[in-house]
């Protein structure tokens, strides 16, 4: 067998929701190694991680009871970027409001303040066009917009020094007058830290990913150590049973 | 700045997508929707009886009075899910007008139109809607659901039916997937689907939307089993608030959902949780199904 040149190993937090939208997307950029991350040794494994859109509740709840918590903390220590969609920028955020009854375990790192369900219930999702920040790589789309899906999701009302506001959104008079703002910022970028209150794994458009990518390419050249990557475990082996779930979903 | 869009197919399927994975529970009170919650539920489902109980009880079971699921819509930060008898678009109008986050059209309520489903289009709120085999999943679709489940038969906490109906559609887009183009239009007239709805799961290879399991599940091995057979998340009604002790298998379920595949973690979390739901045998003499309700 020959072996091919070592892929980039991009962990997706695979504990509940949007995961396998990530994944589908991450197969797309050349020379990237999607791993679904559901343990230490899994986490170990890669260079990067997605936390993706969910309920933080559940991922937080699952996560604390595994002991993951420690494991994502000590993994955000290590410099290792982190890329958290909706769910996920809660999960990375300093503060946060808006939280279940007595509160639930977040990550940190990000210094801002991110509101929960900012924009009200189901009813109030919705998706727009928003401007392209001149980061977000050019090659695979070359428009200067980007398709942004918001589902019950979260905004940042304040940011620290040192947080890169790469996109924000104008709220509407409606939603304006129901929270005392005319803009928040919806996504940012701090370190090795990307935040996006939007889900770019719901559309085509695969530039909010390359973008990660880079991040955790230019990591991981930094970090030459990283290079010798231990074989991916087989989600499956434990089973002795061939994987049965179906394909990914459609983009609408 | 471009306009935003609310209720588009991306938004409605999206909700269903950020809730794969995990499991939704039925709750009748604010306190057991802060259980749930506190036990790692993606979303509750608001009634004012769980499904055993409105076996037990019989007579017409209509939609919950909007105050309650006021009440637990103010209780719990996760999503609110609440049933609307099958064709009664006008208690879907009330629950919209409530700022539920997802209706279920659902067969466990005595259904208000026994030919016509809601046309659920003309809604912004998302729909579930119940299926036992690939061409009614497909009808509903067809008819603006954004999420799927199979439906098993509520209020039993017997998983028989729940499989029964996964397998079916599972095993059908299987073997949609060998057929030859040219066979889809004898096929989607045979199931009585939409055509170019055949063509899309035949592309994808999986329904276009989520597809949770539901009808039956009781034990974290059951929702693992329905893990297993291909489901993206599972419902569970009865199951949870009809055991012995609640919170400690509601924690336990949403383990395994998580963990369907690690034999381990399912062993320990199915350890000491006390005693589950009655079950009924569905062939019993004079069993009343839900799931034939509709079609």
């Amino acid at each position: 067998m020959v072996a091919g040149p070592v892929k980039l190993r991009v962990g997706v937090l695979a504990l509940q929701g949007s995961f396998r939208e990530h994944m589908t997307l991450l197969r797309r950029i050349p020379g990237v190694e999607p791993v679904e991350v559901r343990t230490k040794e899994e986490l170990d494994s890669v260079a990067g991680l997605i936390i993706p859109g969910g309920e933080s509740t559940t991922m937080a709840l699952v996560a604390e009871r595994w002991g993951l918590i420690p494991e994502l903390r000590s993994f955000a220590a290590s410099q290792r970027p982190i890329w958290g969609t909706c769910a996920g920028l809660i999960f990375l955020a300093n503060r946060a409001s808006g939280m279940k009854e007595g509160g639930q375990a977040l990550l940190g790192g990000l210094d801002c303040m991110v509101q929960r369900n900012f924009f009200g219930a189901q009813i109030n999702s919705f998706e727009t066009q928003l401007p392209a920040p001149p980061c977000l790589p050019r090659s695979s789309d070359a428009s200067d917009t980007f398709r942004a899906v918001f589902i019950r999701a979260p905004a940042i009302t304040e940011t620290g020094e040192g947080v890169e506001v790469l996109a924000e959104y104008r709220l509407t008079e409606e939603e304006q007058a129901a929270q005392g703002h005319d803009s928040v910022a919806v996504a940012v970028r701090s370190g090795p830290l990307l935040a996006t209150a939007f889900h770019p794994e719901l559309t085509q458009d695969s530039r909010w990913h390359e973008l990660f990518v880079q991040m955790v390419q230019q990591h991981a050249a930094d970090a030459a150590a990283a290079a010798a990557a231990a074989p991916a475990p087989d989600p499956f082996a434990k089973l002795g049973r061939a994987p049965n779930r179906p394909a990914d979903l459609p983009f609408y | 700045m471009a306009e935003q869009q609310r209720g588009t197919q991306a938004v409605k399927v999206g909700l269903a997508q950020m809730l794969k994975g995990g499991v939704i529970m039925d709750v009748v009170t604010p306190e057991e929707a802060r259980i749930a919650e506190e036990a790692g539920a993606v979303a509750v489902m608001a009634l004012e009886r769980v499904p055993a109980d409105i076996r037990r009880n019989g007579g017409v079971a209509r939609m919950s009075d909007p105050q309650m699921i006021k009440e637990i819509k103010a209780a719990v930060t996760i999503p609110v899910m609440a049933k609307a008898r099958i064709g009664h678009f006008v208690e879907a109008q009330i629950l919209e007008a409530v700022g539920i986050d997802y209706i279920d059209e659902s067969e466990v309520l005595t259904p208000a139109d026994d030919v016509h489903h809601i046309n659920k289009h003309t809604f912004k709120v998302p729909f579930v809607c119940g299926c036992r085999d690939l061409g009614e999943a497909l009808r509903r679709i067809a008819e603006g659901a954004a999420m799927i489940r199979t439906k098993g038969e509520a209020g039993t906490g017997n998983v028989v039916e729940a499989v029964r109906h996964a397998r079916a559609v599972q095993g059908a887009i299987r073997q949609l997937q060998t057929m030859d183009d040219d066979e889809l239009y004898v096929y989607a007239k045979e199931i009585r689907a939409p055509v170019e709805l055949v063509r899309q799961t035949k592309a994808l290879g999986r329904l276009p939307v989520v597809n949770f399991a539901a009808g039956g599940v009781a034990t974290p091995a059951d929702a693992a089993l329905m893990m297993q057979l291909g489901m993206d998340g599972v419902f569970v009604g009865s199951g949870i608030f009809k055991s012995g002790d609640p919170a400690k298998r509601a924690r336990a379920i949403v383990q395994a959902v998580t963990h369907y595949n690690d034999p381990a973690v399912l062993a320990e979390v199915s350890c000491d949780l006390g005693e589950p739901m009655v079950g009924i045998d569905v062939r019993e003499k004079g069993f009343k199904s839900y799931a034939q309700r509709s079609e």
